[in-house]
């Protein structure tokens, strides 16, 4: 029942929408089916799976909106549900920021569903834990790690002539690999939207490398260090990031509000302004091989290939429809992912061409200092090793950083080959005067 | 569509509350449905099917949590309500001992098959995990104690109260802050009220009825001619109440001299509150760049409270120190070799932490735990030496302790219960001491209330703390506003700076609503009680930087 078809769904949302007695009626339905498995100290500690499938129904009198849910799809429970959404609406406040729903809307095809994600069994996922575990094991390490994995669809239909239906996949793996004095630690990451493309043991023999190779690590004055930061580092699955900071800053609102590092000094904003390198380009496309996403936005809005900053100049930031209005700006829906353009060098290649710099393989508990320059703090974590001469001469003690990615990106040095992390494309970086500003003795 | 819907309050226009996901765990309801209570008899006959049908498959241990989760969360910006949020979330979670192994399944099919079909499932998890096991589940004892019910000792219940009162309540604040200067305010008011029953295969039935509540804003006071931007969030704390926290008026505790603050305790002024917000958010943007260097920091228990979360809540939670967070949150420097010493000096002699899952008002607040065990106070840190951990029925025996110490929970019915933080307080000086008092012995000093910026490193070591506002203390007086102020330190470090506390007088709550841990990750809120409390030369750093 997780997953409808495209006609079933569009079957159930007919049905919807021929009991709404409103003026303007949406219904939405969702569904997933997924699992997951975590380990630690070698050993694995839980596992689940879980399905669910969901409608839901927004249901206006003029400016004035209710929303109901339901997860059981038998006649009477649909009728019902839009009598709630109805009754819900005509006791809600009018929205002043109201906006109708859209009309018909053309989407560019969706090829986010892989059967190879959606077919994972509980035994593949035990075998992961259980070969991650076995690697780690056979060199007297401690393993600790999750896999998660899910599948889903989401349809949508109004009553202006709205019509959406997609599926999409995917599945997320990390480990850290901590050796027996504790002295050392490795991580890797990964995720895929098709599941073929996840090789079993590679992560965990990356996490291996790097806990074996960051024992004993010695400390060395924290400042000003050139940097190569792997992709990782610079974006994450679950957590704040740099990257991730700056993506997310780039809507249209709170710089017109004059809250954001893009807002301009006796307002407006700073569209059109070169802000970065000229090396740095962020782009979105739903339907790029690596990082594809459902070809509209959770309004409806059609996403489209789009370019976010070009040559290191913004181009475009995303709004809300009723700012779009309100500003008479053009209406920018959120994309699934960001793809940042790179260059053909691997992480070696540019610790090759370094004299003196630091690796940075992770970097946590990002949070933000202050949003007028997009100051974050944080800490390397899980492998940090001292570059000289174009080799990694030993591995460092971790460090706190106190850095703005917009400073980043003007100090860039060399960019890399992209790689996805957390449903983005982004490169390895190497970065001048990156500022470290204290010691940890964390591993 | 997953579990948890986390509603992406930046798109919502509320990115100005420092809060990037909100987690909703269940479906939109009307406000009147969350008063139906559901039949505790049905809930017995229910577990005891599960309990049944998970030992005749082979369960050496089942315990089942029937839960009803309701959230109300309302959010408004300046002179609108942006949104109510609704939601009701029922279903059950079935944990079984099998083969040694723990397995865990739930369900929203709360009927005698649906839950028998899940005590199945969790067995098979238990019985295929078990060739991964290292050493079998050993459970730290506990007596059964038939049929008990607990409520949180609340006045009002929140969800009794018109939404409309409450949104008016919202938006008169947010009038107070634009008529004193605000250019913008994001206010939201959260309401919890957890159900949760309870029952294992030892003899508990323990049904509990768990409140909490948590009115915050942010206000931003913009300079369009510099270009310079600044926020002030709310002094208030989340807190283990009902609606009296905002509606019954009690007693405040008056900030230093010179500051205008009060500190709230089991009442929350919060109009008054966002008038002096908004004059501070104005401040702000021109008060004076802090100078590096060591300074005395006098914290206030809004802020301290984050403090002792991340630097000594979290580390001495045994699962962490033992590696089972290793993949995500971290490990601990806080290692069994150091506790073992008994002499492993956490801070300095005045320094007294406890554990504490019974003090009234707390977020933590419960009778019972999520495995059924009686909560209690406990000493992690005495006379600054470490002496205790938190640790829960299968990790008690690691450490020498003959019971759990009453701190498993589950952020919800389909989430399975592990291991998380009591409340972790900071016991108040016991020599009378008032904060004006103490600013009167500070030569060159930084006084700071309210959250901001923090961030930890994943074994507890190194910290960086920002605040909501900061105050330059010379000569024993307050001189003035400052900004771009973070103190880095080391916990160990920290701790043993810590100077003088102030007496109980001075003594309430901060509390932290949605911290996260786990993987998958789960939420829990918890609190932290505190006195001001002085910290002899901390590292200050100025975080101003240009773009």
């Amino acid at each position: 029942m997780a997953i409808l078809t495209k006609d079933e769904a569009q079957a159930i949302l007919k049905k919807v929408l021929s009991y709404s007695k409103s003026d303007e009626c949406e219904a939405s339905l969702s569904g997933s089916v997924g699992g997951n498995i975590r380990y630690a100290r070698n050993s694995v500690s839980t596992s689940g799976m879980n399905e669910d499938t969901s409608l839901s129904v927004e249901s206006r009198f003029g400016k004035r909106a209710g929303v109901a849910t339901v997860n059981v799809f038998d006649e009477e429970s649909l009728k019902k549900v839009v009598q709630r959404a109805e009754e819900i609406a005509r006791l809600a406040p009018e929205n002043p920021e109201y906006i109708p729903f859209l009309g018909p809307q053309t989407y560019l095809p969706a090829n986010a569903h892989f059967a190879t994600t959606a077919n994972i069994k509980p035994e593949f996922r035990a075998e992961v834990a259980g070969k991650s575990i076995e690697l780690a094991n056979a060199k007297g390490l401690t393993a600790a790690g999750f896999l998660e994995d899910s599948s889903g669809f989401s349809a949508t239909m109004n009553n202006k002539g709205l019509f959406n239906y997609g599926q999409n996949s995917g599945l997320t793996f990390s480990v850290t690999v901590r050796t027996a004095d504790g002295t050392g630690s490795g991580y890797a990451t990964r995720d895929f939207s098709d599941a073929s493309k996840f090789e079993t043991a590679e992560p965990s023999q990356v996490a291996i490398a790097k806990a074996l190779g960051s024992a004993q690590a010695k400390a060395i004055e924290p400042g000003k260090y050139t940097v190569i930061m792997e992709p990782a580092a610079l974006v994450a699955n679950t957590d704040a990031s740099l990257l991730g900071a700056l993506f997310n800053s780039l809507s249209a609102r709170p710089a017109d509000e004059g809250r954001s590092f893009l807002s301009k000094k006796g307002g407006g904003n700073k569209l059109g302004e070169k802000l970065f390198d000229e090396r740095i380009t962020v782009y979105s496309d739903p339907n790029n091989a690596e990082i594809p996403s459902l070809t509209w936005d959770e309004d409806g809005r059609p996403r489209e290939k789009i370019t976010w900053i070009e040559k290191g100049v913004v181009k475009n930031l995303f709004t809300t429809r009723y700012w779009a209005q309100k500003q008479n700006i053009q209406s920018i829906p959120t994309p699934g992912g960001f793809i940042m353009l790179g260059g053909t060098q691997s992480v070696d290649d540019m610790i090759k061409s370094t004299d003196r710099g630091i690796l940075v393989t992770r970097l946590w508990y990002i949070r933000p200092v202050d949003p007028q320059t997009l100051l974050y703090t944080g800490l390397t974590r899980d492998g940090t090793f001292y570059i000289e001469n174009g080799k990694i001469k030993h591995p460092v003690k971790n460090f706190r950083f106190n850095e703005s990615p917009i400073i980043m990106l003007n100090n860039l040095e060399a960019l890399g080959k992209p790689v996805r992390v957390g449903g983005n494309l982004v490169p390895p970086m190497k970065i001048r005067d990156f500022t470290f500003t204290s010691l940890s003795d964390a591993v | 569509m997953k579990r948890r819907n986390f509603i992406q309050l930046a798109s919502m226009g509320v990115g100005g509350l420092a809060l990037s996901h909100i987690p909703v765990f269940g479906n939109p309801i009307s406000p009147e449905v969350a008063l139906e209570p559901i039949d505790v008899a049905l809930k017995k006959r229910l577990a005891d099917a599960a309990l049944n049908a998970a030992k005749s498959q082979g369960a050496t241990y089942a315990d089942v949590r029937i839960g009803r989760y309701l959230q109300q969360y309302i959010f408004t910006r300046e002179k609108q309500v942006q949104n109510i949020v609704n939601a009701e979330s029922y279903g059950v979670g079935i944990r079984v001992i099998a083969n040694g192994t723990w397995g865990f399944a739930a369900t929203n099919n709360v009927t005698e098959a649906g839950l028998a079909q899940a005590a199945s499932q969790a067995i098979a998890i238990a019985k295929a995990n078990a060739r991964y096991q290292q050493e079998p589940v050993q459970l730290a004892p506990v007596k059964g104690i038939g049929e008990v019910s607990w409520r949180t000792p609340i006045v009002q219940n929140a969800f009794e109260v018109p939404v409309a009162e409450k949104a008016d309540l919202l938006l008169a604040a947010n009038a107070k802050a634009l008529e004193n200067g605000a250019s913008f305010i994001n206010t939201a008011l959260f309401q919890i009220n957890e159900q949760k029953y309870f029952a294992s295969t030892e003899g508990s039935y323990i049904d509990q009825d768990i409140h909490r509540i948590w009115p915050t804003f942010s206000v931003s006071a913009v300079d369009r001619s510099t270009g310079k931007f600044r926020s002030r969030e709310a002094l208030s704390a989340p807190m283990g109440m009902g609606y009296e926290y905002l509606s019954k008026p009690g007693p405040k505790i008056a900030g230093p001299a010179g500051t205008g603050l009060q500190g709230y305790n089991k009442y929350y002024d919060i109009l008054e509150d966002a008038v002096l917000a908004a004059k501070q958010a104005k401040a702000k943007i021109t008060a004076k760049s802090v100078q590096p260097g060591k300074y005395d920091l006098v914290l206030d228990p809004n802020h301290l409270g984050l403090t002792i979360h991340e630097s000594v809540g979290h580390p001495l939670e045994l699962d962490r120190v033992l590696g089972y967070e290793a993949n995500y949150a971290g490990t601990s420097f806080a290692t069994l070799d150091k506790w073992k010493t008994k002499n492993f000096k956490y801070g300095s002699k005045q320094v007294n932490i406890f554990a504490d899952k019974t003090q009234p008002g707390s977020l933590g607040y419960v009778a019972y735990d999520d495995e059924g065990v009686k909560t209690k106070r406990w000493d992690l840190i005495k006379d600054g030496v470490l002496v205790n951990y938190q640790a829960i029925r299968d990790q008690a025996h690691i450490i020498g302790e003959p019971e759990s110490h009453g701190c498993c929970y589950a952020d919800h019915w389909s989430s399975v219960q592990f291991q998380r933080m009591a409340n972790i307080s900071l016991a108040p000086g016991k020599t009378k001491l008032s904060v004006d008092d103490m600013i009167k012995n500070v030569d060159k000093g930084i006084y700071i209330s309210g959250r901001g910026s923090f961030s930890i490193d994943q074994q507890r070591y190194n910290f960086q703390f920002g605040g909501t506002v900061f105050y330059e203390i010379s000569k024993g007086k307050i001189v003035g506003m400052l900004e771009d102020v973070a103190y880095q330190s080391n916990t160990q470090e920290f701790w043993n700076s810590c100077a003088a506390i102030c007496d109980e007088s001075d003594y309430r709550m901060f509390g932290s609503f949605f911290d996260g841990k786990g993987q998958p990750a789960q939420i829990s809120a918890v609190s932290h009680g505190s006195a001001t409390t002085r910290f002899n030369g901390v590292n200050v750093i100025n975080t101003a930087r240009k773009i």
